[in-house]
């Protein structure tokens, strides 16, 4: 009698025991998380000096400096990063070298900072300041075959400086100060049989000078000078052993100085005789041998020097074209390559400067079209099977990337442009398409199989190391994620990137891959003078209802030249091919651009961009488009911040524009101004909210049951001013010069809602503003802290709506329309605290429906993201918080904010020279992506009060199955036995 | 219009009544507080209209009272004027005259004090651009000197508002000035109550404007709290923790005592019932066929 009952209960408790340590299993996987929605991508951005190891030291690597200030050692056959480091941007690299096969030398600020770094790890060796008057181009020269007690000295010029430091340990074992006036050394050079230097300075626009410093001690053994009709402009390079080759001012002629003799003897000849075509970029590069290359915008001459007697022209290449420095082969012999653009493909051409006229390698490499133009070369040389020599070179191309050719092929290539990111948006993905089998996404039924017995051995514990490496890369290359298809969270996404070189670059959200490409032509220097500059990237059409057929599309808006009045161009692209729609080069400058929320009828947003006249220009220029903009222009007003003049203006738009019989341009006409005074205060930075903000609720309810109305304006407008005193690095002003002044302006009427001041404050200023709050960053010096102070801001307004009655008997003004005419009465919280990093950028994360309680996203000097509760940061934080303020959340006060170790967004990754951090709100309302770019990329999903609405894809949907077959097998036994039990007791 | 104008001029009369019997000769800066934020208002009062008076310092120096008891410093009676621009293109005209007392502290920073405002009134010209304002549903723009000391400097700050949101009866206009020491930030132009879109034409009945001004300087934020001292001090004392008042046994052990009393129970009732059943099972050994015939009745 007493067996039967126990059995299914011990059935039963045994399930939930196995449910419970299953579940405590998938508790405990925390590490292999990482990656699975994450992945962070290295770069270094584009090279602009390179050199490789000797043959000697056997290791196919090579050492680049990069325009983003990177120093690297890429891995020669893969491209791979071995170390790098990333340097401050106020201490820019200028040179790079390498001495005695193991250490890399580098240049930086100016001529002012040496250092030397270890070659196979990179760590640094030694560094040395040198006191010179910082130089715009100091020059750096390793001398070879300098036997004094077997060390490399490094030679270092700027202005009128030459250091001599030794190459072991940093030590200066000479210093020269020329007393010339005015001296600027152009170059320095080692004679080839002696221990003398030569050093070529500049003083003014006519005098040359010319020293000979023994190598040994720095003492001048010989100095000349010299005035040469005509100016100089500074470029100087050595045609031969004993001729300098100068180019003057007006860039018309070049002169040919002879200075090994007693006096320097010159002459001089027309460039117009040589090359016909001199408009444009000039660049003057010596090739030994007595070969000059000349090289325009248009094409590259190589000019072969006799003597002092004039120049002649050997050859010439028409088609787009870089050179590459020569490179030593053999004693006599030395060799150079050259890259021009032969239509699609491009070609590689290396020659020895013997013998100018014939090709050593003449090699056609297929390249991908939207990298651009050739811009700089490096080439390399290495020994084949058949001991003969072989040329390989890095091409970086103009949209910053950097390829290996070799052997008539592209071996590998680095997409650095990334590394240069101007602005992101997000495009979602098209929806899928009914009828894809499972098996077209998976390759075949065997794979599939094959995966899934993976993961089952691996659930069952009884793979090895090696599966158990497969399974991971499965699970990380899930087809799930990649898919190129919407999903129902909405995490799969397009990120698309614009680059500094005008590139558009699309990144998928799973994995970061490139899914396309597009090196716009509108923004590429090449097609039009003047240098043109990216500068924002928004979307243009976003297709719902009527035009669900039309892929989605964004605007890429750029500049065809530095300055502020440069024409603007405007280029439309397809988001899901990358195929450009449209391009157009407006007949106006751009300053600011205002997406607009309207639409017209295919959906296409119009924007107003506003062009230094302060017209407003209207796109699309569409009759359409007009009519839906003027509907809606008397209720539409900007205002621009003028950081120079320190004025914050507000305007509205007028029908008429200066231009006649264009419909689509608009006046402005000034509705406010703000004036800063610029001896107390200067602007240093203005904020306003997310234009695709959602917020939830207008109602706070605190603890005692009270309701706060949040102040909810689009219109708002965070400014912050400094003390001009504080303008400068934290140390240079004292607390009382320095102060820091918060406003909280409306943006519609002008109106400073809140303005507030922090004596003894200084910047930087890093603000975000969310909501009804605004949170912003700056150092205090009485503290010697940084700190972090929020406002928040009330709709006192609304405050009596707080009556049940009046809400039941309608006279409440809920749902009453809000004006910014009407005065507004608001109620400011703010409080401050300690932070103890300094900051690089801010966000706030944003999700779909604005339900989710908020994070600040910060970017830590150490280049990683923390993401830190708003929570923290609640003006209404007390010391001793009651009761009721406990319940509702309030953390008990304290002077500093926490930093947890496991809130950094990035875990242990860091994002070299982070910029910027952009939240993208999924569809899934817990979720939010977070997308970081500086020089590297990362990408990773966010749930800041967890994942409250969906289970995480560690869930076992196995186990859930498990048990409830389990449970429903329990209660059909204890029925079958209690059916038998009744049954038996019936008969008894 | 007239019942309202008697009651202020009483009120004025009041006023003054109260003024004179604090000081001899009526000022009616005196009873004024000297405070940063300052409310005034002036009403529609009609003033001869004043030249375009560029902003001037008046060379009189008046010492006032607080002044002089306080010894801090001089004060100045500054005067800046208030343009306007009713659009149809012809800028901006002057409209009004804001006087005010310049004050210097001990530290040499100066400040703006007893703000008040006198209206010019409307000329006929001015009125009917106005109503053009109004019908066009245009903006009418006021502007003051960005330092009220230096009329040289060409710099102004501007503010707008639609014409439609001012009538009422009289035009009623609210006017904040932000301030930073003689330098006015911005000044922010506006009507008393709301004024909702859509905006219908209202002509007000008056033609004078009832004005109300703020003058309004920077907060200083508070000093953020520092617990390093508190903390110190909690390291070198006992540190007494404040231990959380007893609780009742009851209030402690409820969860516990509730089910052991049912399970208590259930147990006490079962065993009362056992014994019987067994008493009756022994005594009636024929009480087996009815049990049985109950079940199969269930």
């Amino acid at each position: 009698m007493a067996a039967p009952p126990r059995r299914p209960l011990l059935v039963f408790l045994a399930g939930l025991l196995l449910v419970a340590s299953l579940a405590t299993l998938a508790e405990a996987i925390y590490e292999d998380q990482v990656g699975l929605a994450d992945w962070h991508q290295k770069y270094i951005g584009k090279v602009k000096q390179a050199v490789y190891h000797s043959q000697k030291s056997g290791r196919r690597r090579v050492v680049v400096l990069t325009e983003e200030n990177v120093l690297s050692s890429l891995d020669l056959r893969s491209g791979d990063i071995f170390w790098r480091h990333v340097i401050d941007k106020n201490d820019p690299l200028d040179q790079l070298s390498l001495s005695l096969g193991k250490y890399v030398i580098t240049l930086s600020s100016g001529g002012t900072i040496l250092r030397a770094w270890n070659l196979p790890d990179g760590q640094m060796i030694w560094e040395t300041n040198l006191q010179t008057s910082t130089a715009s181009d100091p020059q750096l020269l390793i001398m070879s075959n300098n036997k004094v007690a077997k060390d490399n000295l490094v030679l270092v010029s700027a202005g009128r400086w030459i250091y001599a430091v030794s190459s072991i340990d940093g030590a200066i074992s000479w210093e020269k100060e020329f007393s010339f006036d005015g001296l600027e050394i152009k170059q320095v050079f080692q004679s080839s049989e002696n221990d003398i230097v030569y050093a070529v300075g500049i003083s003014g626009s006519s005098k040359l000078a010319l020293y000979q410093l023994s190598a040994k001690t720095g003492e001048i053994l010989k100095d000349v000078q010299e005035s040469i009709p005509g100016e100089l402009c500074g470029e100087v390079v050595l045609g031969s052993d004993d001729v300098l080759v100068a180019l003057n001012k007006a860039r018309s002629s070049l002169f040919l100085i002879e200075f090994k003799s007693e006096r320097i003897s010159y002459n001089k000849v027309h460039l117009s005789d040589l090359v016909q075509d001199l408009s444009g970029t000039f660049k003057l590069q010596s090739l030994s041998n007595g070969i000059i290359a000349l090289q325009t915008s248009s094409a590259v001459s190589l000019l072969k020097l006799k003597g002092t007697d004039g120049l002649e022209v050997v050859q010439r290449f028409d088609q787009p074209a870089a050179l590459s420095d020569a490179l030593t082969i053999t004693e006599k012999d030395e060799a150079f390559a050259i890259v021009q653009h032969v239509g699609s493909q491009i070609e590689f051409l290396v020659k020895f400067t013997s013998d100018i006229s014939s090709e050593s390698i003449r090699e056609k490499v297929n390249i991908d079209q939207n990298r651009g133009n050739v811009e700089k070369v490096f080439l390399n040389s290495y020994i084949r099977t058949d001991k003969s020599h072989g040329f390989r070179a890095l091409v970086v191309m103009e949209d910053h990337s950097l390829l290996l050719i070799q052997q008539g092929e592209v071996v590998w290539s680095r997409e650095d442009g990334l590394a240069s990111i101007v602005d992101v948006t997000t495009s979602e993905l098209p929806v899928e398409k009914d009828g894809v089998s499972v098996a077209d996404v998976e390759h075949n039924l065997f794979e599939w199989l094959k995966g899934h017995m993976l993961k089952l051995k691996g659930t069952l514990m009884l793979a090895n190391a090696d599966e158990v490496a497969a399974i991971q890369a499965l699970r990380l290359k899930s087809s799930e994620k990649n898919k190129m298809t919407r999903d129902h969270n909405g995490f799969r996404k397009l990120l698309i990137v614009l680059t500094k070189a005008g590139k558009v670059i699309a990144l998928h959200t799973g994995d970061g891959r490139i899914v396309w490409s597009n090196l716009l032509p509108s923004l590429r220097a090449s097609r039009f003078g003047g240098i043109p500059s990216a500068l924002r990237i928004y979307q243009w059409q976003v297709p719902h209802h009527s035009v669900m057929r039309e892929n989605p599309s964004v605007l890429v808006v750029g500049k065809s030249g530095a300055e502020s009045s440069a024409p603007g161009v405007f280029s439309i692209l397809d988001s899901y091919s990358g195929e450009e729609l449209n391009s157009m080069k407006l007949d106006h400058s751009v300053v600011q651009i205002i997406p607009l929320t309207l639409k017209d009828s295919s959906e296409q947003r119009l924007h107003l961009i506003v062009d230094s006249n302060s017209n407003a220009h209207l796109y699309p220029k569409s009759p359409d488009a007009l009519d839906v903009f003027l509907h809606e222009m008397s209720n539409l007003y900007f205002y621009s911040v003028d950081i120079q003049t320190n004025v914050i203006r507000g305007y509205s738009l007028q029908k008429s524009c200066d231009i006649n019989g264009d419909e689509y341009c608009f006046g402005t006409k000034e509705l406010w101004s703000i004036i800063f005074p610029s001896d107390s205060e200067r602007i240093a930075i203005s904020e306003t909210r997310k234009m695709n903000e959602v917020v939830h609720t207008q109602a706070k309810t605190i603890g005692d049951h009270d309701v706060m109305y949040k102040y909810l304006s689009k219109n708002l407008v965070f400014v912050a001013t400094m003390s001009p005193k504080a303008a400068g690095d934290i140390g240079s002003a004292l607390p009382e010069e320095a102060s820091l002044v918060a406003y909280l302006i409306d943006a519609v009427t002008g109106r400073i809602l809140h303005r507030v001041t922090h004596h003894g404050a200084q910047g930087p200023v890093h603000a975000v503003l969310s909501e009804n709050w605004v949170v912003y960053h700056y150092f205090n010096l009485r503290a010697h802290r940084f700190e972090m102070a929020v406002i928040e801001i009330y709709d006192q307004s609304r405050a009596d709506n707080k009556d049940v009655m009046k809400l039941i008997l309608g006279k409440h003004n809920l749902s009453a329309p809000i004006t910014s005419y009407a005065r507004p009465e608001v109620v400011v919280k703010s409080q401050s605290y300690f932070f103890t990093h300094s900051v690089k950028a801010m966000a706030v994360t944003q999700t779909a429906k604005g339900i989710t309680s908020k994070q600040l996203l910060i970017g830590t000097i150490g280049d990683q993201v923390l993401a830190l509760d708003k929570r923290y940061l609640d003006p209404r934080r007390s010391a001793n918080p009651t009761q009721q303020e406990k319940e509702e959340g309030i953390i008990p006060l304290t002077d500093s904010l926490p930093i947890i170790p496991q809130s950094f967004v990035t875990h242990s990754h860091q994002v070299e020279a982070l910029r910027g951090i952009v939240s993208i709100p999924a569809k899934l309302e817990s979720t939010t992506l977070v997308f970081t770019y500086g020089v590297d990329l990362f990408y990773t999903q966010l749930a800041p009060s967890r994942t409250y609405d969906s289970l995480t894809d560690e869930f076992s949907y196995a186990l859930l199955l498990i048990t409830i077959a389990v449970l429903v097998a329990a209660i059909i036994a204890t029925w079958i036995w209690s059916e038998k039990k009744e049954l038996r007791d019936k008969w008894r | 219009m007239a019942p309202p104008r008697r009651f202020l001029l009483a009120l004025a009369a009041v006023l003054l009544l109260s003024f004179s019997l604090t000081a001899a000769a009526f000022q009616s800066d005196e009873l004024l507080l000297n405070d940063d934020e300052e409310f005034e208002g002036v009403g529609a009062r009609p003033a001869a209209p004043s030249p375009p008076a560029a902003p001037t310092v008046s060379s009189s120096r008046r010492r006032s009272a607080e002044a002089t008891s306080a010894g801090v410093g001089e004060s100045n009676a500054v005067q800046f004027t208030l343009e306007h621009d009713l659009g149809g293109g012809e800028g901006f005209t002057p409209a009004g005259t804001f006087s005010a007392r310049l004050k210097t502290s001990a530290h040499g920073t100066q400040t703006l004090t007893k703000l008040r405002f006198t209206r010019n009134e409307l000329t006929e010209d001015e009125k009917d651009a106005f109503k053009k304002l109004l019908q066009e549903d245009g903006f009418y723009t006021i502007r003051l000197p960005s330092n009220v000391l230096d009329p040289t400097r060409k710099d102004n700050v501007v503010s707008s508002i639609k014409a439609r949101c001012i009538p009422r009866d009289s035009l009623d206009e609210h006017i904040v000035i932000h301030m930073d020491g003689v330098n006015v930030l911005a000044v922010n132009y506006g009507s008393v109550g709301g004024c909702q879109y859509p905006r219908p034409v209202k002509f007000p009945s008056k033609w004078t404007f009832s004005s109300y001004t703020i003058l309004k300087t920077a907060e200083q934020a508070p000093r953020t709290p520092s617990f390093v001292d508190q903390l110190l001090e909690a390291d070198n004392g006992l540190g007494e923790v404040i231990k959380p008042p007893e609780k009742s046994f009851w209030a402690k052990y409820w969860m516990y005592i509730i089910p052991l009393g049912l399970i208590v129970m259930n147990a006490v009732t079962a065993a009362a019932n056992i014994p019987e059943e067994q008493a009756a099972g022994q005594g009636q050994p024929g009480a087996r066929a009815p049990a049985a015939a109950a079940a199969r009745r269930r």
